[in-house]
């Protein structure tokens, strides 16, 4: 790691820490971009590196979120009468039980929508191209769908998450959850970087480029595959299990399994940064949420209409994204060799 | 009300029936989407929402006073025209990028129309009446609405015609013969880039046909486009491109198969059960598949 870097990673740390105090007014939509950028970076696993296009791994997402929620309520009290009773609370979580159960929560929001991963890992990253595009599409449809059905997480009229017990300061509900997710950044983006620099990564790259030979030159890739998507799947789980703490109250089509949202959010933010770079998902999380915030109160009423448009201009204009452009405009800077005759020729070629 | 399937078999009957009506319309808009697949090598994942499209466009017609039924020549003529629009504008900028990339975009398309609708038509779910009555069969054990029969009818007359049209004209010759290799068709003097809207074009047209369809048999909603979109996809993998009979056959199986998700699991499950259905039928491919590559090695 140069100086420079060390630097880099320093300075965003110390703002990261900063943050809530410094806009304490923004602390929901920091944490909501913390959020973001971990799903970004999981989509960009399977999705940029492994060249798995997934429009399901909002179930991994909608999964851990309904996991973590259940599991913090089905701990002290029943959980049946807990989503009957809907708003108006019979049941109050102390803050011991509060924090016990969000802890339980979010490792079973994690573990489980891992294992589901494996599982049906084999048999669907079997699917090549636009059958495992459409497969996971439907995946994601199919769960929203049957969840809205069960009774006991709430069907249709959704599910309100243990509100935030009473302790200190009004400000502490806010603070936690920040701190909370921005340490799931943190923890997640030194997990990929890690992974990022071994051989695993190069594995996954040869998937993408070319499966078959991949697997000519003696990689087992199916396994790699679902590994791939089981460590997208754990920190999805984990980010949808914070998601539906902050936000209160979960709704399957609208929030949990939020097709709509959500799973094109992961899609187009790395495909703004740039798929298949590290850098990539937290450049264009960062871009996307801020344009988001801007359309979405400029725009009110129109921000789908807006999104529309929006995913249309970057997938004909930017497929690259942030970082490709970056890449084609300063390659030195990536420890490109350039032949400066060679790339002025293709430049008058252009 | 959970097995009164196997106890009273009038109501299979009835399920068969209505499965097979509604299959019949599936089928017709999943061989637009056969038809684009083939040519153009796109998934269009905003073919439903072209469904819904053209369902409004009928349901206009019948608020204005107009017979719904009317819709069926007059949206196919407006959607046509619609279908050029997006292609000129958006699809053909994706043509011949990457797969992944022309997903995206009709996702886009989609989520776009989606709302657009929204607005102009509100968030309602309507039907347009064609008030044409029912038909009991059996006792009056079965009761089929006519505008379902209509509605078959329909489908079939404008699949042979299209059939027809595309073996006898010269569009379809030139489409066909696009669909078999771009490059060659090229070469030999075929403008694809007129043959591409040419399709995209045909293909919403035929959106059109079954969304006025759509708004006279069931309701219509802003919203319900991708389902349609699903159940088109699964037809058209099932059957395989350019398979016709297949696509018809697959297209009522999947109808009746609606019906009895719907009878026995509940309505609430109907559209969940479809999707599911495609997941399993494409892990079933996929089994398939791997195991005629493992006869290879």
């Amino acid at each position: 790691m140069s100086k420079n870097n060390l630097i880099l990673y320093a300075a965003i740390l110390v703002f990261g820490l900063a943050a809530p105090f410094i806009f304490p007014a923004f602390k929901v939509q920091l944490s909501i971009l913390c959020v973001l950028i971990v799903l970004a970076i999981t989509w960009n696993i399977q999705g940029g590196e492994m060249g798995y296009n997934s429009f399901g791994n909002i179930l991994f997402y909608g999964l851990g979120m309904y996991l973590c929620a259940s599991v913090q309520v089905g701990m002290f009290f029943p959980l049946a009468e807990w989503t009957e009773s809907g708003g108006e609370k019979t049941f109050v979580h102390t803050p011991a039980q509060f924090f016990q159960g969000m802890a339980v929560g979010l490792v079973v929001a994690a573990v489980v929508p891992t294992i589901v991963a494996g599982l049906i890992g084999y048999s669907i990253l079997g699917l090549r191209g636009h059958y495992f595009a459409i497969c996971t599409l439907g995946l994601g449809v199919a769960a929203g769908e049957i969840s809205g059905g069960i009774e006991i997480i709430g069907a249709g009229q959704g599910f309100t998450t243990p509100p935030f017990p009473n302790i200190g300061s009004l400000e502490a509900r806010g603070e936690f959850f920040y701190f909370l997710s921005f340490f799931t950044l943190i923890l997640t983006f030194i997990a990929v970087r890690s992974i990022y620099s071994t051989r695993f990564k190069l594995i996954l790259n040869a998937i993408r480029d070319n499966e078959d030979k991949a697997e000519a030159m003696g990689i087992e890739t199916m396994k790699y595959k679902i590994i791939g998507w089981m460590i997208s799947a754990f920190f999805c789980g984990l980010a949808g299990g914070i998601m539906g703490g902050l936000v209160g109250y979960i709704d399957s089509t609208d929030v949990a399994f939020d097709g709509r949202e959500m799973g094109v959010f992961m899609v187009l933010m790395a495909i703004l940064g740039g798929k298949g770079t590290l850098w990539g998902p937290i450049i264009g999380a960062t871009v996307f949420h801020i344009f988001k915030e801007g359309f979405w109160t400029f725009f009110l009423g129109w921000q789908y209409v807006a999104l529309g448009v929006l995913i249309i201009v970057i997938v004909i204009y930017f497929p690259e994204g942030i970082m490709g452009w970056l890449r084609e405009k300063y390659p030195e800077r990536f420890g490109e060799v350039v032949d400066e005759k060679d790339r002025k020729a293709q430049v008058e070629l252009k | 009300m959970d097995f009164l399937v196997f106890q009273y078999p009038m109501i299979t009957v009835q399920a068969c029936l209505d499965g097979i009506l509604l299959g019949i319309l599936f089928a017709l808009i999943a061989y637009g989407m056969a038809l684009q697949w083939g040519v153009m090598n796109i998934i269009n994942i905003a073919q439903g929402d072209l469904v819904i499209l053209g369902g409004y466009i009928a349901y206009f017609m019948y608020l204005y006073g107009i017979h719904p039924a009317w819709g069926v020549i007059v949206a196919p003529i407006i959607m046509y025209f619609v279908g050029i629009g997006i292609y000129k504008l958006v699809i053909n900028k994706v043509v011949d990028r990457d797969l992944f990339i022309s997903i995206l975009a009709t996702f886009g398309i989609s989520i776009l129309f989606m709302q657009l609708m929204n607005f102009a038509f509100g968030a309602d779910v309507v039907l347009a009446n064609s008030g044409y009555g029912t038909t009991m069969l059996f006792d009056s054990n079965v009761v089929l609405p006519n505008s379902k029969i209509f509605s078959a009818f329909i489908s079939i007359l404008f699949a042979v015609c299209l059939v027809i049209y595309m073996k006898k004209s010269k569009l379809g010759r030139a489409i066909r013969a696009t669909a078999q290799n771009a490059r060659a068709a090229k070469i030999l003097g075929v403008d694809t880039e007129k043959v591409y809207a040419a399709t995209f074009g045909i293909n919403a047209a035929l959106c059109g046909v079954a969304g006025a369809l759509v708004s006279i048999t069931f309701t219509i909603h802003p919203y319900m486009g991708l389902p349609y979109t699903i159940r088109s996809f699964m037809i058209v993998i099932v059957a395989g491109l350019g398979n016709l009979p297949g696509v018809a056959m697959s297209g009522m199986g999947l109808g009746v198969f609606e019906e009895f998700a719907d009878y026995i699991l509940g309505t609430e499950f109907r559209i969940g059960s479809v999707f599911l259905l495609l997941v399993l039928i494409l892990v079933y491919r996929r089994f398939k598949l791997s195991k005629k590559r493992e006869y290879l090695k």
